[in-house]
């Protein structure tokens, strides 16, 4: 029943050295399959890959031969030597899906999805024709040769690896030839962008490492190594607005990137030496060296834009205005005086502690930007973009003042003294609902037992078209008024959940006296994850079946029969699960089973209406075209 | 919440108090009704300010008859913006229980450069500019052509309305910087204002001595002495240049001056250069000596006092005298008498004025010269000038300063309280309390230090004598640079940003030792590992880049990232002899004291609120001795087990992960365990009844 094989001459050894003997590999679904050239040799294999715990394989490219080696379970192993490291790689990947060995179904499964996309999609669709019960003849779907990415083709495979219960129906549907591929996924275009959606979000943070020259230095010569990776070109382009300027006017029209590297380095090795008057020398006779050696005069201004927008409550800056002690000549001096430099080494003054925090800072903005890193120039650009993003974000905030002092306010007040705030609201978050309602239920039987019923009680006689109009007025109102505070009344909030509380409490009652077991939880394992899995597959089944309608094209016929088919199977097993249970649940999986069926009677009952309407329809253009 | 202390209903903006609030309440109510001075200590994070603004809100509220103003002065503006939101919130609350009736005008003074609103003035680059731009716009010459010539600029309106709105409406409560009562040279504009039923509160008031001393100091370099010949020589041009076209002016200014300068409101009046508070009563009422009055002559009188200073400054060994000698020998060299010395300050700004010079940084130079010549013309003891020609650390290098050093605190505080009935000073660190009235030579009504009842041990100190390798741990000058000690210390902080969430606050004693630490930290890679940890923010010396460090430090801590902060715990001071002579406290008790009280105020700021909880690591072995450690603060010292005395590395970090551990437990805050640390208005109603029975 293998699915999907892969044949490939090689030679089995014994060991290593063994010369082997030459054959052909066949590797399906299971179990792969050794059988010798030559008909009289005893070493055929026929292995279960369940038995298979791992592999093992030479590295391409040197003149080792391309061995395979599949570890046994119980020790012992099976070494295959092939013609080529192609074939070996055809084979290692097909057994690379073969992780342990307890869900081979699964595997095989995933397996021969990959292959599946990879290349051979026709051929394994006509596979599946065979192998399933319809033939597709000339309806065959439209879609069939749709180009798969390799991203697209990952994501499905990841998707289906993360959900157990997609890849349970995909490969009922997709490998039971009910559904196609593309079918399948159609239905679930929300998922992938979700998933693609998703992963921008979780963005990688910053390291916080600093970037310091560790030279490498030969000893011998006077050559002295730095070390750039794109991860630090990045680091440096946040940290060092200036560098990130003079990349952008430099490269590539002045100088190379590697040129601009270079002297970035010799600038951070100067820089490191501590000998500003050295640097001042090196600066006066290279002007593009001058601009990373100076102080960056893009930071100072950053620095004069964004003191202003700092919390005025650590605001030590202010107090430079406020006292006289600051100002020269007053006050006592203080014994640690700057060490005063001449003016003109001034600029290139640079200390440890500005490095320090100007690298706190970046880090704690976290990534910026979200470009690939190769890129240099891309990088720089986006940087410089997200700076004035902001810049144009800070100028449009007129707000910001009061939001300050709403923040100081906020954190004036002490707020042990503060009294419980009145009423007493506790936010509800419910971790677990079924845990919640079942706990409840003590509450709920009080309840029951003051009002008779409380579900009945609470069911009121609004129709539909009122409740939505109120629903507008609602939320109309909110549109105009924006939220208040509370936001919701909360006698009306309090009602409603005590309502759903009774109502949802107190169908448990009914059904069991342990209130932490609901009605599931008590069938028999296996008749659980049936019933589960054919909930699944039914609602599969009819979302399929009712978004083929109408019936357009010949395309939709054939699906809409293949889908009639699958769901007409579905019953006797539904009637098998119910017998199978014993007396005592069988009412309660018969309840459960109840909807499902009626679902299934409503689609056939619709089906075979438009079937009398077609054939009606047909009658009078008989070669059937809609 | 309303209580009763006494006569006096208290509208309180909580609906709890801690008890050591309401005993500080009575304490202060008690000192108001004396109408004398006190002194109090209580713990950070018990909510003083709230205490202290609620109490005399309230005090004021229930005796209209008599209008008592406060005038509160925090350390610095950040301080004083914290505290006028406090203000904000009690007053929202006040508001609302009593109606229009309890509003009050509150007012935040600070520099033009803070309270400017004018964008192209404030983007200027440091505050002296931003004031000498300010001064451009709005001075009263300015203005009075802005309303003949439509076309220069008048900003001045905006400005006005926030900055010197307390002339026209004098509000209840203002609020500002220590400088403003303290400095001599700004003192007057607020003083002037406030009848003496105000109530002055010093808060944070800890280091209270070394602002009065810094206020009345000046430092004389030469480079000051090269800008005040350039400033004298700018103001002999103006004043040719005056003579010729407006000689009216200077006839008016030597008018205004015979007749004294207590006469000076004549002048416009927000330009005025207001009455010095520390100059004594005669200088107001004592017309100006006659050889300084025209201005070509006082700028000669500068001239030759300059040319002493530079005379002086060529010296070559350190020289220290008193200010007896030291005005003595200016007479005899260059025929400046003592009475003339005195009139310098005040004789320049009318000359400043009468010139209309609006860019007054550019004549900082020459200001610092006559605040010297003032200040040692005026008072004959309490300081020294010491000459110093060459910086100690580099005795090759020629640096020659001369000092004016002020020793005794009390002569800028003196006017203060003789000017004003009530005069609080408080702080969380005020130990030992007794030093203070000594120090600031003052009585007051009452003094005293209030613990803080904890719900649960929440803060934790512990003293660290050892490295993880059991080799003694300090910062004494001679183990500083141990590489050993360094790296000791780098251990200790490895070892605790891992187990500390969000905040930690490393001291070191300098910003020398910080440097060096934090390079050889980087070199041997003990920042590295830091850093896998937590965010690094360091103090420079730069105050921008400072400021901003901080609010990072502060955003990486609230938003759960974790973060260290390098900062540096000054300690200076050069008055020590002077004391001992004049007030009998001992030198070495002065230099704990001194090196404790920083100490103390860096740890003490650990907890925001008893909600709170912190940890406090004193890692130096000379705290092990008792004679130092007693000098901690009180509620300090109590929560410091015997068992925490002598720790080494490893030890401490098992107690912080035991400690914070435990603190992350939730708890009751009314107190549990039989004492009560929260109060409710009942609780507060039955102590009244029960005659005031203390519960803690």
């Amino acid at each position: 029943m293998a699915d999907k094989q892969v044949i490939k001459r090689a030679k089995y050894k014994s060991s290593v050295k063994d010369p082997g003997v030459a054959g052909v590999l066949k590797m399906g679904m299971e179990r792969f399959v050794f059988m010798p050239n030559d008909p009289k040799s005893t070493t055929k294999l026929n292995v279960e890959f369940r038995m298979i715990k791992g592999h093992k394989f030479t590295k391409e490219g040197s003149s080792k031969q391309a061995l395979l080696n599949l570890t046994q379970d119980q020790g012992g192993n099976y070494i295959f030597e092939f013609d080529s490291f192609a074939d070996r790689d055809a084979c290692r990947e097909f057994v690379d899906f073969m992780p342990g060995s307890v869900a081979v179904q699964n595997v095989c499964m995933m397996l021969a999805l990959h292959t599946f996309y990879s290349e051979k999609l026709a051929n394994a669709i006509a596979f599946h024709a065979e192998a399933g019960r319809v033939v597709p003849d000339k309806s065959a779907p439209p879609v069939n040769n749709e180009q798969l990415s390799r991203e697209e083709t990952e994501r499905r495979i990841k998707l289906l690896q993360e959900n157990s219960e997609l890849q349970a129906l995909h490969k009922q549907f997709v490998y039971g030839g009910i559904l196609t591929e593309a079918e399948f996924w159609a239905t679930r275009k929300k998922l992938l962008d979700q998933n693609d959606s998703r992963r921008p979000k979780q963005r990688l943070a910053l390291k916080n490492e600093m970037w310091t020259v560790k030279p490498l230095s030969d000893g011998q010569t006077n050559r002295v190594t730095f070390n750039l990776t794109p991860e630090i070109i990045h680091q440096i382009f946040a940290e060092k607005p200036a560098v990130r300027q003079a990349y952008l006017n430099f490269v590539p029209n002045k100088m190379t990137e590697k040129e601009f590297w270079t002297k970035y380095s010799r600038a951070e090795y100067l820089h490191s030496t501590k000998n500003v008057v050295a640097a001042a020398a090196e600066a006066a006779e290279d002007e593009e060296l001058a601009v990373f050696l100076k102080r960056d005069d893009m930071l100072a201004n950053e620095a004069r834009r964004k003191i202003r927008r700092v919390d005025p409550t650590v605001d030590i800056e202010a107090d430079e205005g406020d006292d006289y002690i600051h100002l020269p000549d007053h006050g006592l001096l203080q014994d640690e005086a700057k060490d005063v430099l001449d003016s003109q080494y001034e600029p290139y003054r640079r200390s440890f502690s500005q490095d320090l925090n100007q690298h706190a800072a970046v880090v704690l903005q976290g990534r910026l930007v979200d470009v690939e890193l190769g890129d240099t120039r891309t990088v720089a650009e986006a940087l410089i973009r997200t700076k004035q993003a902001e810049l144009s974000d800070e100028i449009s905030n007129k707000n910001l003042e009061r939001k300050l002092s709403d923040r100081i306010s906020r954190i004036a007040e002490i707020e042990d003294l503060q009294g419980p705030r009145d009423p007493a609201v506790a936010p509800l978050s419910i971790k677990d609902p079924r845990d919640y309602f079942d706990s409840q239920q003590p509450n709920a039987l009080k309840a029951l037992g003051d009002a008779g019923s409380g579900t009945k009680s609470l069911r009121s006689s609004v129709s539909s078209r009122e409740a939505y109009g109120s629903l507008r007025d609602i939320v109309s109102d909110i549109r105009v008024m924006g939220l208040s505070e509370p936001i919701m009344n909360q006698e009306v909030a309090l009602k409603v959940l005590n309502g759903l509380t009774q109502n949802i409490s107190s169908t448990k009652l009914h059904l069991g006296n342990n209130p932490h077991e609901s009605v599931l939880d008590r069938l028999p394992k296996v008749t659980k994850e049936e019933l589960m899995h054919h909930w699944t597959s039914v609602q599969e089944l009819l979302k399929h079946f009712w978004s083929s309608y109408p019936i357009t094209t010949k395309y939709l016929y054939a699906k809409v029969t293949r889908l009639k088919d699958a769901m007409s199977q579905v019953y006797p097993k539904l009637q098998e699960i119910k017998e199978s249970v014993q007396s005592d649940f069988r009412h309660q999986v018969s309840l459960l089973v109840h909807p499902m069926l009626q679902a299934l009677d409503a689609a056939f009952a619709y089906y075979d209406a438009d079937v009398q309407k077609r054939s009606g329809r047909s009658g009078e253009r008989p070669n059937g075209s809609v | 919440m309303k209580f009763q202390i006494e006569d006096v209903t208290v509208y309180f903006p909580y609906d709890n108090i801690y008890p050591e609030q309401y005993s500080y309440m009575v304490e202060l109510k008690r000192a108001l009704d004396a109408k004398g001075h006190c002194l109090l200590e209580m713990p950070t994070g018990t909510g003083k300010t709230i205490a202290l603004l609620s109490l005399i809100t309230s005090y004021v509220l229930s005796k209209p008859s008599n209008p008592v103003k406060l005038l509160y002065c925090t350390r610095t503006v950040h301080e004083m913006e914290k505290t006028l939101a406090e203000l904000r919130f009690l007053h929202n609350y006040q508001v609302k229980h009593l109606g229009p009736s309890a509003r009050i005008l509150a007012l935040g003074l600070s520099s033009r450069k803070n309270l400017c609103v004018n964008t192209s003035v404030i983007s200027a680059e440091n505050r002296d500019s931003v004031d000498a731009a300010c001064r451009k716009l709005t001075a009263s010459w300015v203005r009075a052509m802005a309303v003949e010539n439509p076309n220069i600029p008048l900003s001045f309106l905006r400005i006005m309305r926030r900055l010197p709105l307390m002339r026209f409406c004098l509000p209840e409560s203002i609020h500002c910087s220590y400088q403003y009562l303290l400095d001599p040279k700004v003192a007057g504009i607020i003083s002037k204002e406030m009848q003496r039923e105000s109530v002055v509160v010093f808060d944070e008031a800890h280091n209270i001595d070394n602002v009065c001393i810094e206020a009345l100091s000046v430092s004389v370099r030469m480079q000051t002495l090269e800008g005040a010949t350039r400033n004298l020589n700018r103001m002999s041009q103006e004043i040719e240049r005056l003579k010729a076209t407006d000689a009216g002016r200077l006839r008016a200014e030597y008018n205004r001056l015979v007749e004294g300068l207590a006469q000076r409101g004549n002048l416009p009046i927000t330009d005025t250069w207001f009455s010095n508070p520390t100059l004594p009563e005669d200088i107001l009422k004592e017309a100006v000596p006659g050889n300084i009055r025209r201005a070509e002559h006082f700028v000669s009188v500068l001239r030759r006092l300059v040319q002493y200073f530079k005379g002086r400054l060529q010296t070559e060994n350190v020289e220290k005298e008193g200010p007896v000698t030291f005005v003595a020998s200016i007479n005899a060299q260059v025929g400046i008498d003592q009475k003339m010395l005195k009139f310098c300050y005040d004789r320049l700004h009318s000359l400043m004025l009468t010139l209309e010079i609006t860019d007054t940084d550019e004549f900082l130079h020459i200001q610092a010269i006559c605040d010297l010549a003032t200040l040692v013309g005026t008072y004959t003891r309490g300081f020294s000038i010491i000459i110093e020609p060459f910086d100690e650390r580099m005795p090759h290098i020629p640096d020659p300063v001369l000092q004016l050093c002020c020793h005794d605190a009390s002569l800028a505080i003196k006017p203060v309280f003789e000017r004003f009935q009530s005069v609080v000073i408080t702080s969380g660190t005020l130990s030992p309390i007794d030093l203070y009235p000594r120090l600031l030579n003052f009585n007051p009504v009452v003094s005293r230090s209030f613990t803080m009842s904890l719900t649960r041990d929440c803060i934790c100190p512990m003293v660290l004598t050892r490295g993880s390798d059991q080799l003694p741990v300090s910062t004494k000058y001679d183990l500083r640079s141990d590489p050993g000690v360094e790296k000791n210390y780098g251990k200790l902080l490895v070892e605790m940003v891992s187990v500390v969430p969000d905040g930690i606050v490393c001291f070191f004693v300098s910003y020398s030792y910080m440097d060096g630490i934090v390079n050889s930290w980087h070199e041997s890679g003990i920042l590295k590992e830091i850093m896998q940890h937590k965010l690094v923010f360091i103090e420079t010396q730069d105050v921008v880049e400072t400021t901003l460090a901080l609010d990072n430090y502060r955003r990486a801590c609230d938003c759960g990232r974790g973060a260290v902060f390098f900062s540096v715990a000054r300690i200076l001071l050069a008055r020590l002899e002077y004391l001992r002579e004049t007030f009998q406290i001992r030198e070495g008790d002065f230099l704990t004291f001194d090196a404790l009280r920083q100490a103390a105020q860096c740890v003490g700021r650990v907890i925001r609120s008893k909600a709170d909880y912190g940890m406090m690591i004193f890692a130096d072995k000379r705290y092990s001795r008792h004679d130092k450690r007693s000098k901690l603060p009180g509620w300090i010292l109590s929560h410091l087990r015997d068992a925490h005395l002598n720790l080494s590395t490893d030890m401490a970090v098992h107690i912080a992960r035991e400690f914070l551990r435990r603190m992350a437990q939730p708890y009751d805050k009314t107190g549990a365990m039989g004492k009560k640390t929260l109060l409710s208005q009942e609780d507060l109603e039955k102590m009244a009844n029960g005659a005031g029975e203390m519960l803690f």
